[in-house]
């Protein structure tokens, strides 16, 4: 049914490579202009220097190992608020299982967590169809009190240096290895995201979760695995706080659920769902740990630190909300 | 069915004028949109204890006429009075306090609130500065006993079935004193028994004196309850005649149109292919039972019938998303389980839906990302999509399907309903689907789109798909359709002689069951 008045042309089809959309990218510029920002008026503090550099990269990767998993998540139009409290249980049972058992059976057991607590938060979304906010919401409390209790409260010594360097203390060359996790986060992340098919039926799910089914999508088999995916991230993140802490405890990564949300915002990820970039969670966490820096250098204490921070958070999404 | 009515009603019409005040009178109404004309010099008057049928076909302009009427759009010319006074509405507010109702085909009420509450919705009595939940549950129960249908107000709408929840928007409506209901396709979503009732309440409102325009496709219906019937055709009034002195077969041409006749396809019914696809008594929680169908490839089997008669979820259980209840599916003479739309679509159905925006598209997402999503799995390489691929997939699909587009990677909410259409047709299409159905595929498409979509799906057929197109537009089913059957009650009720009906409105006469 080809219409002889109208033929798209090559050009047609391939023009608009780049172009630039002001939702998508504001965190991108929203970047920059704070980092200039604080190179002016942080330039005796010395903002503008490699160790600013790795101390901002550092303190934003464990977040963002968070924030990745996040992404999907919130791409599929759900929420995962149980992602600090995994951490924390993922620190202290893989701290046990360390001095118990060993090295490997610890790491193995670490990801377990994370694959436990996935497995039964994808499966009372995608399967018994409860919100997953509700879902999330109360295994919040239950992971945490599960790490609590099991620990007495008490911190988890980890004296295997094997892992302590491998899992966020060590450095390679110069580089923290933290930063080597969040990288690999990153990348395979934004791959999958971008490049696979599942990054597409997950994006596709988000949007239109009917339109999705009806394309042949197993949709409520990508809301399990996004779940699944999630915490999985969560329990590594866990165990980069324990390595990098040389101990498993309960608090571990308590209230990182807000920041990694945080991040995805911020990155441009609708929080409808839809759309998402891993990339752009990367630098919304890199935003949010660049302006804490700037403040901490700048004699700011923690309660306005705290102030400061949200207002630029809302700042940035209604900016990102203007045509 | 005009015995029940006031002497004065039967003798309204005609040259002389009524000797009652209309209770609304419309006249020379004109209405258009972007320089498109919808409705040119309509008038259109309703007599007090009046059940008034308002009929036309798609795009006649009678939704048109009755969101002017309430309120919803302004009209460029003409007047407007109620029980004699000219008035000019608006706001929806407006047309409510003159005394207008709309028992809304899409139920405006909130499932989680109790009967009594819907009633009183933003209107509810109040003492002390609170709400007076007992005051509000007897006023309510008082206006059920008005109507004689016993509706227990305190329960939540959630519990109860369809006729309560229409009885509640009557309800509503009376409420706010409306003089004149109208109602759009009440019976659709109602058994038999159900539509009984309201025929019997709509013969109670109209003793009080409260008017009804009654929209609604079926013509015994109409008989049965409507004084007089105005026919709307291409936004202008046909006529307007007492229900006695029109018979159906004129009441039909004045709908569709004068007998036209619609070539049907070149090779009708010649196939006897091998048959695909076929269901042995199915029956669905959709409501379906004893569905018996055979497809054949190289077939387009047409499904006719009224709205609510089951051709829908007919095609959502071939597709895998109703539950089926009973019965078989057969594939290539195997029985196969098909239980989610991904499983049909290994067994090579394919379902073009019937709600483009929610089912079919994902608007926010790019031409590009819609075209692509159910072929991710032919445009990988290794594990990655390639979008090399994509990209020549994409550009072969905008040049065989004709989309005009100029930027793949915008928005599809950006085109038109034409385009959008021809999307999610070439979406599926270009799977190669042994069996294809689809579900008004050209709602909402301009003239131009439609013949070009009729002619792609003829041509897939002729290379030996097996289809099923079902469509509320006769001539759309005339043309495509090697074999036409009839839906009725949720189950295929015979074959339509395929070969006796050569025009719209010879099939309309076989889907309303009437004599011409």
């Amino acid at each position: 049914m080809t219409d002889s008045s109208f033929r798209p042309t090559a050009d047609a089809v391939h023009k608009k490579k780049f172009s630039f959309d002001w939702r998508r990218d504001i965190i991108y510029v929203g970047f920059v202009a704070v980092v200039v920002v604080f190179a002016i008026i942080l330039r005796d503090q010395g903002f503008v220097s490699t160790t600013s550099l790795m101390n901002i990269l550092r303190q934003t990767a464990i977040v963002t190992v968070i924030a990745v998993g996040m992404t999907y998540v919130i791409a599929a139009a759900e929420i995962d608020l149980s992602v600090g409290s995994v951490a924390g249980l993922a620190s202290v049972v893989t701290a046990m299982t360390i001095s118990t058992f060993g090295l490997v059976p610890g790491i193995i057991a670490g990801l377990l967590v994370g694959a436990a607590v996935g497995a039964i938060n994808g499966a009372l979304v995608a399967f018994v169809k409860i919100p997953s906010f509700l879902v999330t919401l109360a295994m919040m409390g239950i992971a945490f009190g599960i790490a609590q209790w099991t620990t007495a409260s008490a911190p988890q010594p980890i004296l295997d240096m094997t892992f302590n360097n491998a899992f966020g203390g060590g450095n390679i060359g110069p580089i923290p290895v933290l930063i080597f996790w969040m990288l690999i986060a990153v990348v395979i992340g934004s791959v999958v995201l971008k490049k696979m098919r599942f990054g597409r039926q997950v994006l596709a799910t988000g949007a239109n979760k009917v339109a999705a089914e009806y394309s042949g999508i197993a949709t409520r088999w990508i809301q399990f695995r996004v779940m699944l995916i999630c915490s999985i991230g969560a329990a590594l993140a866990g165990m980069l706080y324990a390595g990098r802490l040389q101990s498993g405890r309960f608090q571990w990564g308590q209230g990182d659920e807000m920041n990694a949300i945080a991040a995805v915002i911020l990155g441009g990820t609708a929080l409808s769902g839809g759309r998402g970039s891993v990339v752009g969670t990367f630098f919304g966490a890199l935003l949010m740990a660049t302006i804490n820096y700037g403040l901490i250098l700048g004699g700011l204490d923690t309660s306005q630190q705290q102030i400061i921070r949200g207002l630029i958070i809302v700042l940035a999404v209604a900016l990102a909300r203007q045509k | 069915m005009s015995s029940s009515v006031e002497g004065g009603v039967g003798r309204a019409v005609g040259s002389a004028p009524p000797p009652v005040t209309p209770a609304v009178r419309m006249t020379g109404i004109c209405k258009s949109f972007n320089t498109v004309s919808v409705l040119d010099d309509v008038d259109f008057e309703v007599l007090p204890g009046e059940v008034h049928a308002l009929a036309g076909g798609n795009g006649a302009g009678k939704s048109t006429l009755m969101k002017i009427l309430q309120g919803v759009y302004g009209k460029d010319a003409g007047s407007i009075e109620i029980d004699g006074t000219p008035v000019n509405f608006a706001s929806i507010h407006d047309a409510k306090a003159a005394g207008i109702g709309m028992v809304f085909q899409e139920f405006s009420l909130v499932s989680t609130l109790t009967v009594a509450q819907n009633v009183f919705l933003n209107a509810e009595p109040r003492r002390g500065g609170l709400i007076d939940d007992k005051q509000m549950i007897d006023r309510a129960t008082a206006l059920f006993e008005r109507m004689q249908t016993p509706v227990p107000a305190d329960l939540p709408l959630s519990s109860m079935s369809t006729a309560y929840w229409q009885l509640t928007e009557i309800a509503k409506a009376l409420n706010e004193d409306a003089r004149v209901l109208i109602m759009d396709e009440p019976t659709a979503s109602l058994a038999r028994h159900e539509a009984k009732a309201l025929f019997e309440l709509i013969g109670r409102l109209k003793q009080e004196g409260i008017s009804i325009i009654y929209i609604s496709h079926r013509m015994e219906e109409v008989y049965e309850i409507a004084d007089r019937i105005t026919i709307l055709r291409n936004g202008k009034r046909l006529l307007t005649k007492p229900l006695a002195s029109i018979s159906a077969a004129q009441i039909v041409e004045g709908i569709v149109g004068k007998a036209v006749e619609v070539a049907g396809p070149a090779i009708a019914a010649s196939g006897d292919g091998e048959i695909i696809l076929q269901t042995q008594a199915l029956s669905t929680v959709g409501g379906l039972h004893e569905v018996d169908l055979t497809l054949r490839a190289g077939q387009v089997v047409g499904l006719a019938g009224l709205m609510g008669s089951g051709r829908s979820e007919l095609a959502r259980a071939l597709y895998g998303i109703d539950k089926i209840t009973g019965g078989t599916v057969l594939v290539d003479g195997k029985p196969v389980s098909i239980t989610s739309p991904a499983q049909a679509l290994e067994h090579g159905i394919c379902l073009i839906p019937e709600d483009r925006r929610q089912q079919g598209l994902i608007l926010d997402h790019s031409v590009t990302a819609n075209l692509a999503l159910p072929h991710l799995d032919d445009v990988l390489s290794g594990p990655f999509v390639d979008d090399k691929a994509v990209t020549s997939l994409v550009r072969r699909l905008i040049e065989t399907f004709g989309i005009k587009v100029a930027d793949p990677s915008a928005p599809t909410k950006l085109l038109s309903g034409g385009n959008q259409q021809k999307i999610v047709i070439a979406k599926w299409i270009s799977r190669q689907p042994r069996v294809l159905i689809m579900d008004e595929p050209t709602a909402g498409v301009d003239i131009g789109t439609k013949a070009e979509i009729i002619a792609t799906v003829r041509s897939f057929a002729e290379k030996g798909m097996a289809v099923l197109v079902i469509s509320s537009e006769y001539s759309e089913l005339l043309a495509m359709s090697d074999r036409l059957l009839l839906m009725r009650d949720f189950t295929i009720a015979r074959e339509i002689d395929r070969s006796a009906v050569s025009d719209e409105k010879s099939l309309e006469l076989e889907v309303q069951g009437v004599a011409a």
